[in-house]
């Protein structure tokens, strides 16, 4: 227990959907407050409100770092508002022991119209840092946010990253115990990044407890040990991070809606779903980035067709929009009679892909017209995660080292 | 190592530990509280040509005005033992010092929603801010009245040294009915939008323009006003009249006293739950 420095037993918190009644609410529950009524045994929904947060448990250890996943909305912010104290549990308990440091509105307090000097000093006194201190700290924080040369202008007057980064030069300068970062990493340039990931390194190393919300699963899997994933408010699943990050990736279900999944252009091929096969010839929903894959997608001609010049397209990408592979080479299909069909297949030896879910689609164009004749279109594959490596591709790299072999070193440090 | 645990529980369960803890968390704010002042004071003028004298304009026109109408005959307000000039300019000020005050406590805290939302910083900050604020204005604004007076032919005795302690009066005063209104006022917009016009209101039932009715149903809605013998007293001194209304001055203080001990505690029970409805 002693180890323990942040404590979540049974939280749960309700929110109100509609305005009206949730500022109704707001009366209600501060007359409770103010009359010493609000207690644990509030755990009855009124109507028009839903869990928010639903009975989550778990704990940090000093040095751990946790993962706290999950979809929009899924209730991660909410529980770290909480773990922050800023709103309170509607049932459970939560124990911090330690300072908190949060990592969530940098340059929270900031005013537009003052310069970068003075919100330094606003800044750092909304984090709990004393003038003295940041007396002390001056020349470091500037030298962190490299922005020495605007100090004496107005914030309006600089771009959002830089404005996050004279917030997280502040912020850099707290010594918590307990450390809360909500989606920060996603902000300033690579050099920028670099440093942000390094302080949050040093305060591991230094024995913080940290929790850290992201969508990022590569920032996730770089910080942290452990994770919890929620969903819907409810705890899907916690433990060591890559059991939970998977769990997180392969339930990502998008579905396109809109559109119809086949399409053609009426000349009479028609494509159906397609369908994925393992090396044994089984259909698999899932495949191993290192195992082959076949993708089988059966046709029908609904016309008479001359045999063609084809060029089969494959669309593989991830649902972060990220292409692996598109045109094949053309080749010659023979055609055939009306109500005849046949099937389409790609081998693939290794699929390298190292995303949660890949959304395939594989087409027929004429060649060389490139008209597109049909179309078999968001069939989903999952991909099982083999190693911490949150890459896109899983590409088997050899590593060896060289020692006293003489090349000049281009680097930039930072 | 400090341990926080966060129940449903209301804060105020344990009454006992609460008045260790608002003078911790006062102190944990004192360094906050300043610094949120100079970022406000600093601000509030800066992209003005004519500065600080922005302090007393609205007071000046109020005085223009009622000159007019006063020497116009519109309406007839009663004599004065001061020249009506300086009755009215000083007490359009001090009632300025008062309504800022009544206004500062949801205004600022308002203002640091963003804030509030999203970081957790001892809230008495806004507060203590806003009188910190108030404060200066109204220092600057009396340095003001007291040169004008002198213009005016008034010149002020010994009793002058009593003004900062009838300034503060009017500011606490005004903080404490302020503070009351802030968490109804944080969940509702109404609180902040009728305000003003309450405050209008309010103005002409207190010696600002008007002086206090000798009899009738007026007299009595006067006297019954807690800003009137605040604002009579702080005129008395710096006019070097004798202070009137010295008694009321006094109860009228330490009511206020009491009320603002419980506001402060109301108003930091309120502010989780006033949190999570504020934002999303």
């Amino acid at each position: 227990m002693s180890d323990t420095l942040i404590k979540v037993e049974n939280v749960s918190k309700k929110f109100c959907r509609t305005l009206k009644r949730s500022l109704w609410y707001g009366v209600r529950d501060l007359t409770a407050e103010l009359t010493r009524q609000r207690n644990a045994e509030n755990r009855e929904l009124r109507s028009g409100e839903f869990w928010a947060v639903r009975d989550i448990s778990f704990e940090v250890k000093r040095g751990q770092c946790l993962g706290l996943i999950g979809p929009n909305g899924s209730g991660k912010t909410t529980l770290l508002r909480m773990l922050n104290g800023l709103i309170k549990p509607d049932t459970g308990r939560i124990t911090m022991r330690g300072r908190v440091g949060a990592l969530i509105a940098l340059g929270a307090g900031f005013n537009p119209i003052l310069t970068g000097r003075e919100n330094v000093y606003i800044a750092g006194a909304v984090l709990g840092l004393s003038t003295e201190e940041i007396d002390k700290k001056y020349a470091e924080i500037v030298e962190f946010s490299e922005l020495a040369e605007f100090m004496e202008t107005p914030v309006q007057n600089y771009s959002s990253g830089m404005q996050v980064r004279l917030g997280f030069a502040v912020a850099a300068q707290m010594e918590p115990d307990i450390l809360l970062l909500d989606e920060i990493l996603a902000v300033g340039d690579a050099r920028f990044m670099v440093k942000c990931i390094n302080v949050i390194r040093r305060m591991q190393r230094s024995g913080v407890a940290i929790i850290i919300v992201s969508h990022n699963m590569t920032n996730i899997l770089r910080f942290c040990d452990i994770g919890i994933y929620v969903k819907n408010g409810a705890l899907m699943k916690s433990g060591p991070i890559l059991d939970v990050s998977s769990m997180y990736m392969q339930d990502i279900e998008v579905t396109v809606a809109g559109h119809e999944q086949n399409v053609h252009d009426g000349s009479g091929l028609v494509m159906g779903p397609a369908s994925f096969l393992d090396s044994m010839g089984n259909s698999v929903d899932r495949v191993l980035p290192d195992q082959p894959v076949r993708i089988d997608v059966p046709y029908r001609l609904d016309a008479d067709m001359q045999e063609i010049q084809v060029t089969i397209g494959i669309g593989i990408n991830d649902y972060d929009g990220v292409y692996y592979q598109s045109m094949l080479e053309p080749g010659l299909f023979q055609g055939g009679r009306k109500g005849e069909s046949g099937v389409l297949s790609i081998a693939i030896d290794e699929l390298l892909a190292a995303s949660g879910s890949l959304i395939v689609g594989v087409s027929v164009w004429s060649h060389p017209e490139g008209e597109l004749l049909a179309w078999s279109r968001d069939n989903e594959i999952k991909v099982q995660q083999v190693s911490r490596n949150n890459g896109r591709v899983e590409l088997k790299p050899q590593w060896k080292i060289d020692h006293g072999k003489q090349e000049e070193v281009h680097g930039h440090v930072s | 190592m400090k341990t926080t645990i966060y129940t449903p529980d209301s804060s105020l369960r344990d009454l006992s530990q609460i008045p260790g803890k608002i003078v911790s968390d006062i102190k944990a704010a004192r360094e906050l509280a300043w610094q949120l002042a100079l970022r406000d004071i600093r601000a509030q003028y800066r992209q003005t040509l004519l500065g600080f004298l922005w302090a007393v304009f609205p007071a000046l026109a109020n005085t223009a005005i009622w000159l007019f109408i006063q020497s116009a005959g519109i309406v007839s307000v009663q004599d004065t033992a001061l020249p009506y000039a300086v009755y009215v300019f000083s007490g359009t000020i001090l009632w300025s010092a008062f309504s800022d005050a009544v206004n500062a406590p949801i205004e600022k805290t308002v203002a640091a929603k963003p804030m509030l939302a999203k970081i957790n910083f001892p809230h008495e900050a806004i507060i203590i801010s806003g009188i910190y604020q108030t404060a200066f204005n109204t220092v600057i604004k009396a340095a003001i009245l007291i040169v004008a007076a002198v213009l005016l032919g008034i010149t002020p005795d010994w009793s002058i040294v009593f003004l900062p302690l009838a300034l503060l009066s009017l500011i606490f005063a005004g903080t404490t009915i302020g503070l009351a209104l802030t968490p109804v006022g944080l969940l509702y917009t109404d609180i902040s939008k009728a305000l003003p016009l309450v405050m209008q209101f309010f103005m002409y039932l207190t010696p600002v323009v008007f002086t206090i009715p000798a009899d009738g149903l007026a007299k009595i809605v006067f006297l019954a006003n807690p800003v009137t013998p605040l604002i009579t007293v702080a005129r008395d001194v710096l006019t070097g009249y004798p202070p009137e209304l010295l008694g009321l001055f006094f109860s009228v203080n330490l009511y206020m006293l009491l009320v603002i001990g419980v506001m402060w505690v109301v108003y930091r029970a309120a502010m989780p739950i006033l949190i999570e409805r504020m934002s999303a």
